[in-house]
């Protein structure tokens, strides 16, 4: 019983779709999208710009709604929920990378850090942030404020936020397409080093090649449709 | 380069993307309000003057002791004003068995010019109050006479009675109940009769040296008498003077006066509140604006190209946003104003369009002066933000940017307020307020992000949105604290206003007094009294004396030859009395009130008086009275509430120095509507004794009252809509950033709930500081305005700053709430996509 529920995808979307209108015809961005996930896979969605990576990403998280389909989420069908039960169900076992980082500005390095486990009510708040920015090597920049630190620093941070809650899963979109080339391969070593070190099943978009290659499967997408 | 049109077609841009809504929309809710304050309070200051210039019969007078020249009523009608005349004199009339000394007033076609001259309907012992009286619409025929009710009393006459008038024989064909010129100064209220002026010459009556008075009365449009006045201003002979309502009636003056400046005061106020909503729209239209300016710059726009650019760019904006605020504000005055004809009685007349052109230069004032300044800091945009988009511009930018706004504000406040003194307190308060607030609010947002580590969960983040959007926390708190202190202000001394009108003139003030009672009728006079149960009034002595001598220098009209209210002063006899109770409405302002037992022959004089007739404290001052000489020093100045209606002396001594003279008393008491035939009985028990009946001017006082109370109150809901802007163009300034929080906090697993506490906090901090700000503002300025501009006692209220900081408080969080509701809702996905 107890392997039976191990074996379960953590991910699972049965027919997803997309579509938006622009004015007066109806654009498909993602169409019949059926997939999955196991815990502790990591899977890279790889596409052309406008292949409909991001909106997928997006719809995985639930943080935008499918026109059909469904999303389940470590066994469960998230747009059964409302909106604030998504959230907690994302405060509980998600965690996020961003392109740009979206760190927020009004907080300083550790209170970014800190956010996530303060919506989750969890204890010893501050040194859980401390030891994670620590982790990621910035140790020194606790109070700064994101205008403050560079891109690198930056996405250092965003990981490290993202894996306060220690997540089952890590969603990253392009967390690496802000950044030089060599300042992305020490984000992508962290990234990886730390999904490691935590467990987590991660899933992330990208076209850089080099990145994908590193995952243990690649999902391409063409015109919102999987090609493989 | 043609900027128009390219500035045009950004401005297009702007407005189909939605990002002029939060500009626009205060600019248009912040002009709508002031041009309606503006439109309805020019409505209601006609009104008023035109209800106030009823009791003087025109909208101004002319007056003369010689025949007034040809020339002002030629220029009066060159000015397409309406003119008619009045003459005034005393003289007796009789019928076959006795004669009066009346007051006899020639009229000519059209008299009165403004209001109505009432006659009686039927035999007077049946009327009850003035409302069946009928409006004559029309002047005495030439050979016929009117008459007042003292008249026909005393004489006995019946409709169709002959009486003698000087050497004509007119007959009596009215009965005259309230004339419009009907004066309060009681005591040259004498019995009156109304004639044509076609018969004037034939009475014989007029000749050189008679006390005549000549009046020219003259009537029209607002702009049109004020040049006559100005015109004639520059024509009077010594002999002549200008009276209009304001020269003519002091509580009538005070009232008009207050309520003008209070109307002004929230004029002004709803422009210090559109300042503060377009200064708090701009932030956002420059964040929004910073990108386009960036990628402008880096493809090699001057800075000179882009100060046109947005200088054409808020010109247009300004004047379709004006434009479109005026005719809303147009169209909400006359709703406002068709609402309360329903109150009020006169029908209000069309406003000028003066309002109309006032808002269109206050709009552009404002936006070029507020919104202007921070755009053009777009100039200095670094093209690197191509690139990095987290560089922006520094503060120090956009508060200087301010400065030009707050010249431009100051400027409007003086040329609005029409009133140096007051344009330049206001202007004075509010860069003062603005000024230490801000250094306040820095500090105290330093000192309250320190703290922020050691507060837990929302406070954290309440904190830290505002330390981190410090300089515009500050505006915020600033122009948030401002709004509410207008507000406050306005509050304060509305009411103030409102409570001294009312206290100055209760509901049973006397409106009726009693002149010329012997010694030997009081007693009889206070049992009429008891026998009607109305409480016996205060009876005071009279006696009358000519001013002879000021500190033992013979004094003449003649010395007073440059004064011609001087001159009438010394040529009458004054009215002294006796008391050792100083008037509740009288307070010393000068020397002190006599000791109970005091025998020094000394006296206390009115302020006014003593300035008129050029007098200080310990002046000795001699009274012809009756042939015998008194002499008596000034121990006290007194200031007197001339509003109230009270009986009031110029000058009083103790008791004890002037009982031997002849003396007659005077009273005043309330008599309710239902109470008349009290006053037909009394004419009767004492015919000697003369009833003078305020109760008309009173009513018609408390009205006008009542209705600027009214207006007053209306006004003021208007100058709320207008803080309401400010707390919306607050709100929204930071929109765009509470959006990309969102989405963050929503991605991040935060509940709708969890934002809102997030959000809430800062809101409670931003309207406790505003709060706090406008309580202590609204107390300061409060006071400086009611006691150096208003003129009254100013009443510290200290619920003032609970009132405030709550109400600060409440609105700040329940607008930031209601305000940030589609932030908390929209998609994240949507928002993190459009931002990254």
């Amino acid at each position: 019983m107890l392997d039976d529920f191990v074996e379960q995808p953590i991910l699972r979307t049965d027919s997803l779709t997309k579509r938006v209108n622009t004015g007066n015809e109806q654009l498909t961005i993602l169409q019949d999208i059926n997939l999955e996930v196991n815990a502790g896979e990591a899977v890279a969605i790889v596409g052309a710009s406008g292949s409909g990576k991001s909106t997928l990403l997006g719809l995985l998280a639930g943080l935008d709604l499918p026109t059909i389909g469904k999303v389940h989420l470590d066994n469960i069908d998230i747009f059964t929920l409302d909106e604030d039960s998504r959230a907690a169900l994302r405060g509980r076992i998600l965690g996020f990378v961003f392109q740009s980082f979206q760190l927020l500005p009004a907080l300083t390095a550790i209170e970014n850090v800190m956010l996530p486990l303060e919506l989750t009510a969890a204890s010893d708040i501050e040194a859980v942030a401390r030891r994670l920015l620590d982790r990621v090597g910035l140790e020194k920049r606790l109070h700064h404020y994101p205008k403050q630190l560079s891109g690198g620093e930056q996405q250092r941070v965003a990981i490290a936020r993202a894996f306060a809650t220690d997540p089952k899963l890590l969603l990253a979109d392009e967390p690496t397409g802000n950044l030089d080339s060599a300042t992305g391969i020490q984000i992508i070593e962290l990234m990886f080093e730390l999904n490691r070190e935590h467990g987590t099943t991660l899933v992330l978009v990208t076209h850089d090649e080099a990145l994908s290659r590193r995952c243990s499967r690649q999902i391409r997408l063409a015109d919102g449709k999987l090609v493989q | 380069m043609n900027y128009f049109k390219i500035s045009y077609r950004m401005l297009c841009r702007d407005w189909r993307a939605g990002e002029l809504n939060v500009l626009i929309l205060a600019l248009i809710i912040a002009i709508s309000g002031l041009t309606t304050v503006a439109f309805f309070a020019d409505r209601v200051e006609l009104a008023l003057a035109r209800e106030s210039n009823q009791l003087l019969g025109a909208d101004l007078l002319v007056i003369s002791n010689q025949p007034l020249p040809e020339h002002y009523a030629d220029k009066a009608l060159e000015l397409e004003l309406i003119v008619s005349s009045v003459t005034k004199f005393p003289s007796m009339i009789s019928n076959s068995d006795s004669s009066l000394l009346t007051e006899i007033k020639a009229v000519t076609e059209g008299y009165p010019l403004r209001g109505n001259v009432y006659l009686m309907d039927g035999p007077p012992e049946k009327l009850v109050g003035p409302s069946k009286a009928q409006s004559a619409g029309k002047i005495p025929q030439p050979g016929t006479i009117w008459v007042d009710e003292k008249v026909r009393m005393q004489l006995n006459l019946n409709k169709g009675d002959s009486v003698d008038v000087g050497a004509v024989q007119l007959v009596v064909t009215e009965f005259i109940e309230r004339e419009p010129d009907y004066s309060v100064g009681f005591i040259n209220m004498g019995p009156r009769v109304m004639i044509n002026a076609a018969d004037l010459m034939a009475t014989d009556l007029i000749h050189q040296g008679s006390r005549i008075s000549y009046n020219l009365l003259v009537a029209g449009e607002v702009k049109k008498v004020q040049q006559f006045r100005d015109w004639a201003k520059s024509q009077l002979t010594k002999a002549q003077r200008i009276e209009g309502i304001r020269d003519a009636r002091p509580e009538i003056k005070a009232a008009l006066e207050r309520a003008e400046k209070f109307l002004n005061l929230a004029a002004l106020a709803s422009v210090v509140l559109a300042a503060a909503a377009i200064a708090l729209a701009v932030r956002r239209f420059t964040q929004r604006h910073l990108d386009a300016c960036a990628v402008m710059r880096s493809f090699g726009a001057s800075q000179k190209y882009l100060l046109n650019l947005y200088l054409y760019y808020f010109v247009i904006l300004g004047v379709v946003a004006s434009g479109v605020g005026c005719i809303i504000g147009f169209v909400a005055q006359e709703i406002l104003a068709h609402w309360l004809t329903g109150i009020v009685d006169t029908a209000l007349p069309w406003p000028s369009w003066l309002p109309a052109f006032q808002g269109l230069l206050v709009g552009l004032v404002l936006l070029v002066g507020f919104a202007l300044p921070p755009v053009l800091n777009l100039r200095s945009v670094p093209a690197l933000r191509v690139l990095r988009r987290d560089i922006g511009l520094s503060n120090a930018h956009s508060i200087s940017g301010y400065l030009l706004g707050l010249v431009a504000l100051s400027l409007l406040f003086i040329w609005k307020a029409q009133d140096f003194k007051l344009g330049l307190f206001v202007v004075g308060g509010f860069i003062a307020a603005i000024a230490v607030f801000s250094c306040l609010g820095w500090l105290l947002i330093k000192i309250l992000s320190s703290l922020r580590h050691q507060a837990g969960g929302v406070w954290r983040y309440g904190l830290a949105s505002i330390r981190r959007r410090a300089a515009s926390s500050v505006l915020q708190a600033v122009a948030l604290g401002l709004g509410l202190m207008a507000l406050l202000v306005l509050t304060l001394i509305q009411e103030d206003l409102i409570n001294d009108w009312h206290a100055s003139l209760p509901p049973r003030a006397p409106n009726h007094f009693l002149v010329n009672i012997q010694p030997n009728q009081l007693e009889s006079l206070e049992e009429f009294f008891q026998h009607h149960k109305i409480q016996s009034p205060v009876m005071h002595p009279m006696v009358r004396g000519r001013l002879i001598k000021i500190n033992g220098k013979k004094v003449s009209p003649k010395d007073y030859a440059d004064d011609l209210h001087a001159e009438r002063h010394i040529r009458r006899e004054f009215n002294l009395s006796w008391t050792n109770k100083i008037n509740a409405d009288n307070e010393i302002i000068q020397g002190k009130w006599w000791d109970n037992d005091t025998t020094d022959a000394v006296i206390s004089i009115e302020e006014g008086i003593a300035k008129t007739i050029r007098v200080k404290l310990g002046d000795e001052l001699t009274y012809d009275i009756a042939g015998n000489h008194f002499s008596a020093k000034i121990a006290s100045i007194r200031k007197v509430d001339w509003d109230s209606f009270r009986v009031n002396f110029f000058v009083v001594v103790p008791p004890g120095l002037l009982e031997d003279y002849p003396a007659n008393y005077i009273t005043s008491f309330y008599l309710s509507p239902a109470e008349i035939s009290v006053v037909h009985e009394l004419v009767r028990a004492f015919p000697n004794i003369l009833v003078v009946d305020v109760a008309i001017v009173i009513n018609q006082v408390q009205q006008m009252i009542r209705q600027v109370s009214q207006a007053i109150e209306f006004v003021f809901l208007f100058t709320i809509l207008a803080g309401f802007a400010v707390l919306y163009a607050a709100i929204a300034s930071t929109q765009d950033e509470r959006i990309y929080e969102a989405a963050i906090f929503r991605a991040l697993g935060a509940k709708k709930e969890q934002l809102s506490r997030a959000w809430a906090a800062e809101f409670v901090i931003l309207g406790g500081l505003a709060g706090l700000f406008a309580s202590a503002g609204a107390t300061l300025l409060g006071y400086v305005i009611s006691k150096h501009v208003l003129h009254f006692d100013y009443t510290f209220n200290p619920w003032i700053w609970l009132i405030g900081t709550v109400v600060g408080i409440i609105g700040v969080s329940v607008a930031g709430l209601l305000g940030t509701r589609s932030a908390i809702s929209s998609p994240p996905l949507l928002t993190l996509r459009k931002i990254g």
